[in-house]
């Protein structure tokens, strides 16, 4: 009787054990990004979505504080830690391509011709040796911000569509007297996004490409790219539109605009959320002027992109795979459009003609077709090469010419850093 | 057990000397295991290339000591960490010990006026580096505004390659003169007021007391003052990071000191071979430094 | 000098020269004080009084973000370090300082060798051993690097070395063991030192910032200043809270400061006591 009774309990265990496999195959995948309120409840209400999706998959999301990024990858790597997904900035993305830190997207799931065709252009930028190794759920743009009722008090009823315009509205609109500015023209951030104008927007619309096709060589060392540089050193120098550090912090020129202090600024799609609550002034976004010998439209894009890093093997990289796909996805863009308010990487999206229409979004959205994303090999370097130029034009009073020529040099050297290694 | 066998001499001091490695013991280990280990991997870490992010950690020899000796910027933090030193120290050791001895000589709202010199050296160096760019603002700041009042020109400070590394040291003698009064205070009230009195009927006057008593008998914290405050300059990093947030050791490198050097190559370009070879170079000068300034600073103090 | 002739006027000029050099040294605080009482739009007025005085700021650090968390451990972790670092470091300044033995120089130079890494260079093998030791993510993960410092062995020897060999000595011959010379008779009268270490410590470690970022990866582990670092972001700074933040953080350590300050004062009578 004993034996009987037992045998059932022992096939069920039998059959649990078999079942096993299956049930153990719960995965936790780890994802990384840096903190920002409204885009930690974002993913985390993402995550929610995909987990009850997908039953088996557990994400764990741990954010920092921005300024840490570099240092918190730095240590968690040589322990063998840190996250099976990450979120990186794309102009960080070859150094982390290059050390084996990343592992290229599968192409199945992710075909090169369907990311090219349906990303907006830029997300190129994510492509190395053939591949892609991240991507991206938003993408920004940058945008001209100006005050209505300071433009309107230049006698403009409008943004400034060209440079020209741009520079005559800035210049009634400065106050000064002697060195010190009371009110600029335009709020003058070398180090804020005045870096990118110069590179991708102001050396375009003066002929100049910045870098050779293959991002080895840097290009922009002609008269051409000196006029391009001087032209904005200018507006520091000569007109004496606005001044740099005008606001002391991290984000001064922006302040001084939201206050009304600065007519005039050049920004990021990002900085949306944070002028749209503190700003005490009338104010609205037009795309980037035109000017320069070609007349044309051009703009500096980024984004930040999620990749899958080595960690991730097994059933680890199909949950990381999954999870990837799923934040990339259409309906993933559109929540995140809604609650963070950023612009969706997907071309389709995009062209959503309620967004185009947008007075905010919209001039950021029409941006896209033109927009250049840098290919960094060194982020921090490379910008700083620029800040470098502007700064020695317009604290030293070193000819635009040579600061130009030290600027690709030095630039040069870094690229050639990067690529003698591989 | 054994003790016994010896004469009692000599067991006095093997006596003392087992107390002291008993006392050392736990210490020790903390030191080698925490602090002296990871150092030694730095000096290891100079001698290869390994980008952080990567797996290998290839040995190069000293392709990062050259690397270091050819890079202008390397050299540029070098001299101003040099600046730095030469002018923060002695400006903080002697307006410390001014003002500990004034703070002696008071008697009402001597705590008051004490916490109040602390005051900087509690503030978290954000919110004071942001006040300090506002109190040096070439367009708003009240420093410029007092110029204006007593008939000079507007200065452009930390927005100048000129001026900006000095103004950096004055923030940062703001705020460590606090410590510096601590440390003087504590040193001036060991001293027992017995030697004053025994001086005194001596017939010794105010400045005699002071440079035969007060001065020999402060040399301990003198000593501790000078090399501590030595040790803080040439590592420099938070002050100076947070007074240029956007440009960190600008403009064009003028405020750059070693430490930032350091954290940019590692931690913004992932070089850490580079970085710890700039570490080495570092450690080395600070312990010449400091071993210069013990044998130095250093007497004996007799009583 | 001009003290013993016109006591007056010599105690009028010495507070006259100490309240200017204490209104210098607290104006930039005042500024970060007042700061905190103004609403976000007055941040940039450059009035260095709030037009609308406010809490506003002080509201919404406490409601809104897990400030009292990050509080409770700063608190937690600073209180332990100070307690673990006095103990330790005078015991370790003490055997420099007043024990003979061979490798003392050795040791003390090695001790103060430990001050010349910068911590930047540190935190990668940290975080390597305490990965491999499971300290991530918990108080002593954050604490342990700071548990003992060369900067309070070094402070400690110093004040040591003031004192008298013979004092010592005596003990000895009274039969007193070397840890009850240290603990019941040394001790005490390096109390100014003490508290100046104490001080020290509890500050260094309230404004610790590197190594608690990296080791810290729960909300529920952070501390102040990593929670600070949170107001900070892509989209600029919110400067109104970092000052109503950071005026809060410095209450505990002026009170640290207040405790300890008296200790230095009764350190007087006791070394007064001593001679």
């Amino acid at each position: 009787m004993l034996r009987i009774t037992r045998l059932p309990g022992l096939a069920l265990m039998l059959v649990a054990l078999a079942l096993l496999p299956a049930a153990a195959q719960q995965v936790t995948i780890t994802y990384w990004q840096y903190e920002y309120a409204t885009k930690v409840e974002a993913i985390n209400t993402l995550i929610d979505q995909f987990e009850a999706e997908n039953p088996n998959i557990r994400v764990v999301h741990e954010t920092f504080p921005y300024d840490a990024y570099n240092q918190r990858v730095a240590a968690s790597v040589p322990a063998g830690r840190g996250p099976d997904v990450i979120n990186l900035f794309y102009g960080w993305l070859p150094l982390y391509i290059d050390s084996g830190y990343l592992q290229p997207l599968p192409e199945d799931t992710f075909p090169p011709e369907e990311i090219e065709r349906d990303f907006a252009p830029m997300v190129r930028a994510a492509k190395m040796d053939g591949r892609y190794w991240a991507l991206p759920t938003a993408v920004r743009t940058l945008a001209l911000f100006y005050n209505k009722d300071l433009l309107a008090e230049a006698g403009l009823d409008g943004p400034p569509k060209t440079w020209d315009a741009f520079l005559q509205a800035a210049e009634s609109l400065t106050r000064r007297s002697g060195n010190r500015f009371q009110r600029l023209g335009f709020g003058v951030a070398p180090t804020g996004q005045d870096h990118h104008l110069i590179r991708e927007v102001l050396f375009r619309q003066w002929g100049v490409t910045p870098y050779s096709e293959d991002g080895r060589r840097v290009t922009y060392d002609t008269p051409a790219g000196t006029e391009a540089l001087e032209f904005y050193t200018d507006w520091i120098t000569k007109q004496k539109i606005g001044v740099a550090n005008f606001f002391p912090g991290d984000s001064g020129y922006r302040e001084a605009f939201m206050q009304g202090l600065a007519a005039m600024i050049i920004d990021g799609s990002f900085a949306v959320g944070s002028i749209r609550n503190g700003a005490r002034v009338n104010w609205g976004v037009a795309e980037l002027p035109v000017g320069g010998p070609t007349n044309e439209r051009s703009n500096f894009g980024s984004f930040w992109a999620h990749g899958i890093t080595r960690n991730a093997r097994g059933a680890k990289l199909d949950a990381s795979i999954k999870f990837l796909k799923f934040i990339t996805s259409e309906s993933a863009m559109r929540y995140w459009l809604d609650t963070v308010g950023e612009i969706p990487a997907r071309a389709a999206l995009a062209q959503d003609p309620a967004l185009a229409s947008d007075p905010v979004f919209g001039p950021f959205v029409a941006s896209l077709p033109y927009a250049h994303a840098t290919f960094f090999v060194d982020e921090a370097g490379q910008r700083q090469v620029l800040v470098d130029a502007v700064n020695e034009v317009t604290l030293q009073g070193v000819a635009p010419e040579t600061a130009l020529e030290r600027a690709a040099q030095r630039e040069q050297q870094i690229l050639d850093d990067f690529w003698s290694k591989r | 057990m054994g003790r016994r066998r010896f004469g009692i001499r000599l067991s006095l001091n093997a006596r003392q000397a087992l107390w002291a490695y008993v006392f050392l013991l736990v210490p020790m280990a903390f030191f080698l295991y925490i602090r002296i280990w990871p150092a030694f991997q730095a000096f290891d870490l100079s001698l290869r290339e390994w980008n952080i992010v990567g797996e290998v950690r290839t040995y190069v020899g000293g392709a990062n000591y050259e690397r270091l000796a050819g890079d202008p910027r390397f050299a540029r933090a070098l001299l101003n960490t040099l600046r730095y030193t030469v002018v923060g120290v002695p400006a903080q050791i002697v307006l410390g010990l001014a003002i500990a001895l004034l703070l002696e000589r008071v008697t009402r709202y001597r705590g008051l006026l004490r916490a109040v010199y602390f005051l900087p050296y509690m503030t978290p160096i954000v919110a004071a580096a942001w006040v300090w760019q506002w109190l040096y603002s070439p367009n708003f700041g009240p420093l410029n505004g007092f110029l204006d009042a007593i008939g000079m020109p507007a200065q452009p400070f930390l927005d100048s390659p000129a001026q900006a590394l000095y103004a950096v040291t004055a923030v940062v003698v703001w705020q460590n003169l606090g410590f510096v009064v601590v440390i003087f205070l504590a040193g001036l009230q060991s001293i027992s007021r017995t030697y004053y009195e025994a001086a005194r009927i001596d017939g010794a006057g105010a400045r005699a007391l002071f440079l035969h008593i007060t001065l020999p008998l402060l040399n301990p914290s003198i000593v501790f003052a000078v090399v501590i405050g030595t040790i803080q300059y040439l590592q420099l990093f938070t002050q100076v990071v947070n007074l240029n947030f956007t440009d960190q050791g600008g403009p064009l490198d003028s405020t750059l000191t070693i430490v930032l050097y350091i954290y940019k190559v590692a931690f913004q370009r992932f070089q850490m071979g580079q970085a710890a070879a700039a570490t080495v170079v570092l450690f080395a000068i600070i312990l010449s430094v400091t071993l210069f300034q013990l044998k130095v600073l250093s007497r004996r103090i007799e009583y | 000098m001009s003290q013993r002739v016109r006591p007056e006027l010599g105690m009028v000029l010495l507070y006259g020269v100490l309240v200017t050099g204490a209104m210098i040294t607290v104006f930039p605080f005042a500024w970060m004080l007042l700061t905190s009482f103004k609403p976000f739009h007055e941040i940039f007025s450059l009035s260095f009084l709030p037009a609308e005085p406010t809490l506003e700021n002080y509201a919404q650090v406490l409601l809104h973000t897990d400030y009292v968390r990050w509080y409770a451990n700063s608190l937690i972790v600073a209180s332990a370090t100070t307690a673990s670092v006095l103990f330790w470091d005078s015991l370790v300044g003490y055997t420099l300082a007043k024990l003979r033995f061979p490798g003392r120089n050795i040791i003390f130079v090695l001790i103060l060798s430990t001050l010349m890494i910068p911590t930047e260079m540190l935190i990668i093998p940290w975080f390597v051993t305490s990965s491999e030791l499971g300290w991530v993510d918990t108080y002593w993960g954050i604490a342990f690097p700071g548990i003992m410092t060369g900067f309070g062995v070094f402070l400690m020897r110093q004040f040591f070395q003031t004192l008298p060999d013979d004092l010592l000595d005596a003990g000895r011959i009274d039969g007193i063991t070397e840890f009850g010379l240290f603990w019941r008779i040394a001790l005490p009268l390096v109390r100014p030192a003490l508290s100046a270490l104490g001080i020290f410590t509890f500050l260094g470690n309230w404004n610790a910032y590197l190594w608690p970022l990296i080791v810290i990866q729960s909300k529920a582990m952070r501390t102040l200043p990593v929670g600070f670092a949170l107001f900070s972001g892509e989209a600029g700074s919110e400067w109104n809270l970092i000052m109503a933040a950071a005026s809060m953080a410095i209450v505990p350590v002026l009170a640290v400061f207040a405790l300890f300050q008296r200790q230095i004062i009764e350190g007087v009578v006791l070394t007064g006591v001593k001679g």
